[in-house]
């Protein structure tokens, strides 16, 4: 079918992201107001006004009310989804990179940037609204990591967190006592910058990609390389289906390159890839710039993508896509 | 003589060859290494030890401190009283050679006679000059009975070692060598090719089916680049020290090392008997030209039969491109089988060289005023050299062509108001073109046309080509490989124009007739298929990768495609496939496809850094044109085989395809077995987190395909169809 395409950002898209129950999408830019969309039509419900510079990332509750936000502004804000007014704002001394809701949508993972000398960190906060109206002190700080954390999420049970980033390793850390668990294997892992992380539907494996133009897939539990994408450009967003066996991959050149060679060189398509097999199965032409973001909707008829050409396009698959046989 | 025996010898360092493999599949995770920690061991070499120091051996002798001492014998046996005279006659003869130093000459004397022993040490201030000071005084004449026998101080201690007793050398057993041809008896007829991507070297069988079979894999195997000789039977690649060929169909074993250090640039002549290698040095002097040398090696032995060095300015004259002011390849060899002549340009005159004397053909070379432009038939020895106009315009511009050796002028053609000349040989030397740019009256622009001449036929007959618009570009041209036609792309924009001729035609064997011209192409290179009829129209670089594959018998387009931002196009030998690649560091994805020779895309193998592709080339076939007539007309019976074989291997590559697959979708479901195991366990934990919530996923998943079935109802057909196809 014919793209949505959404013109709501007047810079490049950073993230997207679905609810629960897929009627929702959020989209985040480096403009400074994240919006909310009709999935299925593409007609703006409203935006979150309020951050004061680009949006990196963004979580929202399992119950579709409240939504985090995590802002180069130096702070991390929780909105109530509905009206749009900011509940709570945690401030920090340093740009907030990805947050990510905890099971049961009482504890966030935050990530902040090296900034001004200051550490990159991994911050693990109470969200709940008791707890907010107390402090707004984290439970938890781990350091540590050199570079740039692009991801952190929750594994299992909220038992332990995974972080990935620009050192091009991913890690398992004990969310309890902040303790490293497990490094992945450097013979099987990324060699560049991890420039995205998205779990699958139950939560059993995840899916990196890196600028080292592959992207990789992993066991939540044991970190263990499961498949390897070979995606023959820098990889900037990844996805997995919740519903077939079928990983999206995004990115394209380099955003600063990318005027100086033909469109075609960029190799701005999201590309499909069979998750088991490993075949590319097709691939999703349109966006004039790297694709930064990407988001399968839960009930897997659908995804969207986010550019450096600051569209997002909702895609609803044509009956071809079920049919696909690899 | 006793007290020098004893004398510490220089260290002789024999450089035992590493095996070069160690190096590579050391399989050192460079991850782990901490730099600080590594300790190297002492000595200026890390007691590594380089190739280079087997060279060295002999020099360092000189080393041991009497390097500089000669030893004069024969001399007259005097009395004291003529002591003095002897030795100041020695002295002037030998001060004439070198300096010899305070207190250098001794001549020994006899203590019971008194008189001298008939010999004298004379030591100089340099091994050089005792070198020469032995070379030129060695049977010098002082009168009739005393001729100097001179020698070097340390040659006696050389000539002491040799044994007494003669033994015979131990002759050893004749070990054949590899079979370098094995490669051509692959028994499905396949071709080979190399790639060199980031540091790594690798040669792979192209397949007919399916993706290309690894043959060998190297990591720096070359410090620059890699070459196959003309005919394929080697591999040379480039160090440092010099140049070396590999060889074999799968072991690619060390063949021969060329020494000649910093070398750039090779090439071998056709016939692969001979290689030329050249490097250039910077001068000690920055205001002098660069000094270049070149050398011409046996192919076989590794000798060099002939050394050429100078300044780069002597070896710049004429051609176009190369690097750092010489045109490469400036020996370019005679055609034929024998490699039997090889020529350079030189100042008014074209040096041509006998390979079986190395020298200069009749110890002269070859006389022509102004010449700027050279090359020889590929198949015959004939030259042909292009003369631009002199004398203010009032003598015309010239090509000729010389028969090679008699010297002899076959042919020659005057051209007016010329602004340049190319030549353009057909591969079996049958016809020659010259593109002649000319300019119009007003000499403010050129246009173009060609001389075409008919080598093969009684006086070479010439015949002159123009384009319909004269005033047209001519951006590429390309003789048919054994064939009669040539392609020429004309025109100027962005879409020029490419027609093809034919040296015959249908009514008259001795005119040229124009086949057709397609209008508005994007192509700006011509590649022929090396059997001839095939042609594949490529535009490269700045027009992003079209390619259009061509039938010229038929005069029909076989397929049109695209390899975005391709560089190169390369014809298998045979014929049958094209690789296209793109070698530019900087592009995005680097890396080459493989197209059938009708343009069907067979693969795809992407490579970051990728450098060169290059097909190994195959010897002439060794059938009579009539037995491969032959061929072609049964062609049926015998591509029945081959028929078969691809239709197997098919079956067998889907079939291990298919059981890979499966055991890839075993695997996976395995995995999430496991994984909802577990998860089964942690169900209640789960539920916990979430407050109790009833909705645990699981079952929220149950009640959704309820909600599924519904859907089902209101008809949304295509939708729940897709899903039962996909169990």
């Amino acid at each position: 079918m014919r793209p949505i395409l959404l013109k709501g950002h007047e810079r490049p898209l950073t993230f997207l992201k679905y609810n629960r129950d897929g009627d929702l999408l959020f989209s985040c830019a480096k403009d400074h107001t994240p919006n909310v969309w009709y999935s299925h039509n593409g007609e703006r419900i409203g935006t979150y006004k309020g951050h004061n510079g680009a949006v990196w990332c963004c979580d929202v509750t399992r119950d579709s009310r409240r939504l985090i936000t995590g802002s180069a502004d130096q702070t991390v804000k929780i909105w109530d989804v509905e009206t749009g007014i900011q509940v709570h704002s945690f401030a920090f001394g340093s740009p907030a990179r990805a947050v990510d809701f905890a099971l049961g949508d009482k504890l966030a993972v935050i990530t902040t940037d090296p900034f001004m000398g200051a550490p990159s960190a991994i911050h693990v906060k109470r969200v709940d609204s008791e707890s907010l109206r107390d402090s707004s002190e984290s439970l938890r700080i781990i350091t540590g990591i050199q570079g740039r954390i692009n991801r952190a999420v929750w594994g299992p049970l909220n038992k332990t967190i995974i972080s990935a980033g620009e050192d091009a390793t991913i890690r398992i850390w004990d969310a309890q006592t902040g303790k490293l668990i497990k490094e992945n294997d450097p013979e099987a892992g990324h060699t560049k910058n991890i420039t995205s992380l998205s779990k699958s539907a139950d939560g059993s494996h995840f899916i990196t990609g890196s600028s080292d133009k592959t992207a990789k897939l992993w066991d939540i539990r044991t970190l263990k390389l499961l498949k390897t994408y070979a995606a023959e450009r820098p990889v900037n967003a990844v996805a997995i289906s919740p519903v077939f066996d079928h990983v999206v991959v995004g990115g394209g050149q380099e955003a600063s390159q990318v005027t100086t060679s033909d469109r075609r060189a960029g190799k701005f398509e999201a590309t499909f890839y069979h998750k088991i097999l490993q075949e590319e199965i097709g691939g999703v032409k349109g966006h004039f710039g790297p694709i930064n973001a990407l988001a399968f909707n839960p009930d897997g008829r659908g995804f969207s993508s986010g550019g450096e050409d600051g569209y997002v396009r909702i895609h609803h698959f044509d009956a071809d896509y079920f049919n696909i046989k690899v | 003589m006793a007290q020098v025996v004893g004398l510490p010898q220089a260290p002789h360092i024999l450089a035992e060859e590493l095996p070069s493999e160690d190096r590579v599949q050391l399989n050192i995770d460079f991850s782990k290494v901490n730099l600080d920690e590594i300790v190297l061991p002492p000595g200026e070499d890390f007691g590594i030890k380089s190739d280079d120091e087997e060279e060295e051996e002999e020099v360092s002798e000189f080393d041991s401190g009497f390097g500089n001492v000669i030893v004069v014998d024969r001399l007259p046996v005097v009395a004291p009283e003529k002591y003095e005279k002897l030795e100041s006659v020695i002295r002037k003869i030998f001060g004439q050679m070198g300096t010899i130093r305070e207190h250098g000459l001794f001549m020994p004397v006899d203590p019971e006679t008194q008189k001298t022993k008939g010999y004298a040490f004379i030591e100089y201030n340099s091994p050089e000059e005792a070198q020469t000071a032995r070379d030129q005084a060695d049977n010098y004449k002082l009168d009739k009975a005393h001729i100097f026998a001179v020698n070097m101080f340390d040659d006696f201690d050389k000539y002491m070692k040799v044994p007494d007793q003669y033994t015979a050398p131990e002759v050893k057993a004749y070990t054949p060598g590899e079979n370098l041809l094995t490669w051509l008896t692959d028994e499905k007829g396949r071709d080979q090719f190399v790639i060199r991507f980031g540091s790594d070297t690798e040669v792979y069988w192209n397949e007919r089916l399916g993706k290309p079979e690894p043959v060998y894999h190297r990591a720096f195997w070359t410090e620059s680049f890699v070459q196959w000789s003309p005919l394929g039977t080697y591999l040379a690649t480039i160090h440092r020290q010099g140049a070396a060929v590999w060889g074999g169909s799968n072991t690619f074993n060390r063949i021969m090392r060329y020494i000649h250090p910093q070398v750039r640039l090779i090439d071998f002549s056709p016939s692969e008997k001979f290689l030329v290698t050249y490097s250039s040095h910077e001068p000690s002097n920055p205001r002098d030209t660069q000094k270049v040398v070149l050398n011409v090696f046996d192919v076989r032995t590794g000798k060099v039969l002939r050394e050429f060095k100078g300044s780069a300015d002597d070896y710049a004259t004429g051609g176009v491109g190369g690097v750092s002011g010489v045109s490469w390849p400036v020996f370019r060899w005679a055609g034929g089988k024998d490699d039997k002549y090889f020529a350079r340009i030189g100042k008014n005159a074209i040096s041509v060289y006998e390979t079986e004397t190395m020298g200069l053909l009749d110890k002269k070379s070859v006389k022509v005023d102004n010449v700027i432009d050279f090359s020889w038939s590929p198949t015959d020895s004939i030259l042909a050299c292009f003369v631009p106009e002199g004398n203010g315009g009032n003598q015309p511009a010239r090509v000729s062509l010389v028969q090679i050796p008699s010297r002899e002028e076959l042919r020659q053609k005057n051209l007016f108001s010329v602004s340049d000349c190319k030549m353009y040989w057909q591969s079996n030397g049958d016809y020659l073109a010259v593109k002649v740019d000319r300019y119009t009256k007003t000499k403010k622009s050129t246009y173009t046309g060609f001389e075409l001449f008919r080598i093969k036929e009684r006086d070479i007959p010439i015949e002159v080509l123009e384009l319909e618009n004269k005033n047209e570009k001519i951006i590429a041209f390309a003789w048919e490989p054994k064939g009669h036609r040539f392609a020429i792309i004309h025109g100027d924009g962005p879409k020029p124009d490419i027609s093809f001729y034919s040296m015959k035609s249908p009514h008259n064997v001795g005119r040229v007739t124009k086949l057709t011209t397609l209008k508005g192409k994007q192509a700006n290179a011509l590649y022929w298929s090396p059997i001839g009829r095939y042609i594949v129209l490529a535009g490269l670089k700045s027009f992003n990768g079209q390619l259009e594959f061509y039938n010229v018998d038929e005069l029909e387009s076989m397929a049109s495609a695209e390899h975005f931002m391709a560089t190169d196009v390369d014809w298998d030998p045979t014929g049958r496939f094209v690789a296209t690649s793109i070698t530019a560091v900087h592009q995005m994805d680097s890396g080459f496809n493989m197209w059938s020779f009708n343009g069907k895309l067979l693969y795809r193998i992407p490579r970051e850094r990728f450098f060169q592709f290059l097909w190994r080339p195959r010897p002439p076939s060794l059938l009579s044109p009539e037995k491969e007539e032959e061929i072609a007309k049964n062609l049926k019976k015998y591509s029945k085989k081959y028929e078969i074989d691809d239709a197997e291997s098919s079956q067998l590559l889907s079939a291990a395809d298919m059981e890979n697959r499966r055991k890839l979708q075993d695997e996976w479901k395995a995995y999430v077995a496991e994984w909802k195991r577990l998860q089964e366990e942690e169900r209640l934990l789960r539920r916990e987190l979430c407050d109790g919530e009833a909705s645990d996923e699981e079952e929220e998943l149950e009640a959704e395909e309820v909600e599924i079935e519904e859907i089902l109802n209101i008809e949304e057909e295509p939708v729940s169809f897709g899903f039962e196809q996909l169990d």
